[in-house]
């Protein structure tokens, strides 16, 4: 990746995250923790990875993303304002009664928005049917899907892990935003899946017959990589690759990331700040 | 005409739908075999997903299947479809508005001699409080055959409450079915027996037969459809007859029983007709147990034998 290209993403990724703190700043209270964390990914996958059409965001050809942990909804509806796929003014309604942008992610209310998630672990699983159809289908389509590193508590999301596995759905890539943060507290205090030894999840997916890899969560340029590396391994639209595995990209991530009043604190999974705490951290993004 | 089994028929039926409609899939839990699907899976290979023993991704990956388009009959025992797989069901299917046709099979009694563990008492009233979630339980062969085909026609999420074992065909093979119509298969003036499913419906005959022994005349419907209710047919019969009972393999609690209860309560007063009474026939508040079908029959009171008894009380207290 060349620089230009590189800080194309860089101000992309800078630009959802001052849209989601203003987002959450404006209502005064939200999910401020896990949405900052995934701010890189969303810029890679909708500014260069993603092949999306704002103008039919049911368009059958286009990469899919489900964002599992749907409570980072404020970064992803961020970043789907700012590519156009409805007025930026939306934003501010968030959460207020009768909005088409409500905390969690709901597909028939948002455009741009594949599935609906919330409960947490069945974003992953349903990621999980829709590669799978779009295999059966022979669409030229990706299907993308973030987890949380708590989120991966769920039960499901191994259920999910080892049925991707078995039918070798390699056109289905996938992160786990390791922020190592839960509501109560560090993932190590309340349930460790990603341990001391700092590779564990990556094996865990691998042992469920994934490709796996760890990568810094807010290196644009590192995040893409490994996506392309993906894409390089996938089988053709439609094709089951003999030896066809999906992917899992561990991103190593801080929990708030870039708001100076709460980065890298447990308790910021959901806080309330006000709007004129918001408007000082976007100040210091610059 | 001889017994039929009901998987077979759903099997069938699924495979004749899926040959002119390409959406059509069928996903499983391991229970392939118990449903009776391996001969779809042998027609179409890719289109029958086995997730392995993972009731809650089943419904997942069915939902995800169906947000690209598909129509996906999702199946496992009604106990696991409805209390292990819930919320997957609940919001990634029926709150995300994705056409999920979710079965559950081996309803109340008919699971036998898996016993208390694996016998859905409750399925029914689980899923009732789904909002506006079409629940269906068919009661023979050609019903089976005719609401998997208008399940499959409904463009939502739906419950299929599927008794797999051989059932006697009730209605004759042209018969015409409607997602929230009942049947009206015996006509009576004294008391209206309201059943549901393939072991209460023949119970609910069998006690009519009992009752024109005594001279009580009932009438009998096959409700089919939990939701839609078929709230005229049944009014118009409960409030002709002015006696009601309600049958089914279930607790009576959240099942026909509540929704026929809520249906009488709520109906407005007709000059000149008595006020229906109600006596509901089903599981008493307890858990399944083990035992062949017949004898949990008895153990619950799911017999014709009970229906008419309480539908002869009925009758009596009104005199």
């Amino acid at each position: 990746m060349d620089a230009k290209e590189r800080s194309r993403l860089e101000a992309a990724a800078k630009e959802i995250r001052k849209k989601t703190i203003d987002t959450i700043g404006y209502l005064g209270v939200g999910h401020i923790g896990g949405a900052l964390s995934v701010v890189e990914v969303l810029a890679v996958l909708y500014w260069k990875e993603m092949k999306v059409n704002p103008a039919e965001p049911r368009m059958p050809g286009r990469d899919r993303l489900v964002l599992s942990k749907g409570h980072a909804g404020p970064a992803l509806y961020s970043a789907l304002a700012l590519k156009g796929f409805f007025p930026e003014e939306w934003l501010h309604t968030l959460n207020k009664g009768g909005t088409m942008l409500p905390s969690h992610c709901d597909r028939t209310k948002t455009p741009g928005i594949d599935m609906t998630t919330g409960s947490l672990g069945q974003g992953i699983s349903a990621a999980c049917g829709m590669a799978y159809a779009n295999r059966l289908d022979g669409r030229d389509a990706f299907t993308f899907a973030i987890v949380g590193d708590g989120e991966s508590d769920e039960g499901l999301v191994w259920e999910a892990a080892m049925f991707a596995g078995h039918y070798r759905l390699d056109r289905l890539v996938a992160f786990t935003d390791a922020n190592r943060m839960q509501i109560d507290g560090l993932t190590s205090e309340v349930m460790t899946l990603d341990g001391s030894q700092g590779d564990d999840l990556v094996a865990k997916w691998k042992a469920f017959g994934w490709n796996a890899e760890r990568v810094p969560g807010h290196d644009v340029e590192a995040i893409d990589a490994a996506i392309e590396r993906a894409k390089a391994r996938a089988s053709a639209p439609g094709a089951v690759g003999a030896a066809g595995k999906p992917t899992m990209i561990v991103l190593d991530t801080i929990k708030g990331k870039g708001a100076s009043f709460c980065e890298g604190q447990v308790g910021n999974h959901n806080m309330n700040f006000d709007y004129e705490t918001a408007k000082k951290a976007i100040a210091e993004l610059g | 005409m001889a017994a039929k089994e009901m998987r077979a028929v759903y099997t069938e039926t699924l495979i004749e739908l899926a040959k002119k409609d390409p959406r059509i899939m069928v996903v499983e839990a391991d229970l392939m075999k118990a449903t009776g699907t391996p001969p779809f899976k042998a027609a179409f290979p890719d289109r029958a997903v086995n997730v392995g023993v993972a009731e809650a991704n089943m419904v997942g990956v069915a939902a995800g299947l169906a947000n690209e388009g598909k129509l996906p009959f999702a199946a496992t025992f009604g106990c696991f479809a409805s209390r292990r797989a819930f919320d997957q069901f609940f919001l990634s299917c029926a709150y995300a508005k994705l056409p999920v046709k979710l079965v559950g099979t081996d309803p109340g009694v008919s699971a036998a001699f898996n016993g208390g563990t694996h016998m859905p008492f409750e399925d029914l009233g689980i899923m009732r409080m789904v909002p506006g979630l079409p629940i269906v339980e068919p009661s023979d062969p050609v019903s089976l055959a005719a609401l998997v085909r208008e399940l499959a026609a409904y463009e939502g999420p739906a419950y299929l409450r599927l008794h797999r074992k051989g059932v006697e065909p009730i209605y004759k093979d042209d018969e015409r079915f409607e997602l929230g119509r009942g049947k009206l298969l015996r006509e009576g003036k004294d008391v209206l027996i309201v059943a549901l499913g393939a072991i209460m419906v023949p119970e609910a005959l069998a006690a009519a037969d009992l009752l024109a022994a005594e001279g009580i005349k009932a009438s009998v419907i096959d409700a089919i459809s939990l939701r839609p209710l078929d709230k005229d047919l049944i009014m118009g019969e409960a409030r002709k007859t002015g006696a009601v009972v309600t049958a089914e393999n279930h607790q009576v609690e959240g099942g026909l029983g509540s929704a026929v209860a809520e249906l009488l309560a709520e109906a407005a007063p007709v000059a000149g007709k008595p006020v229906p009474r109600l006596a509901r026939v089903g599981v008493q508040g307890l858990f399944g147990e083990v035992g062949t079908q017949d004898w949990l029959k008895e153990r619950f009171g799911l017999t014709a034998k009970n229906i008419a008894d309480r539908a002869r009380a009925l009758v009596a207290e009104r005199k």
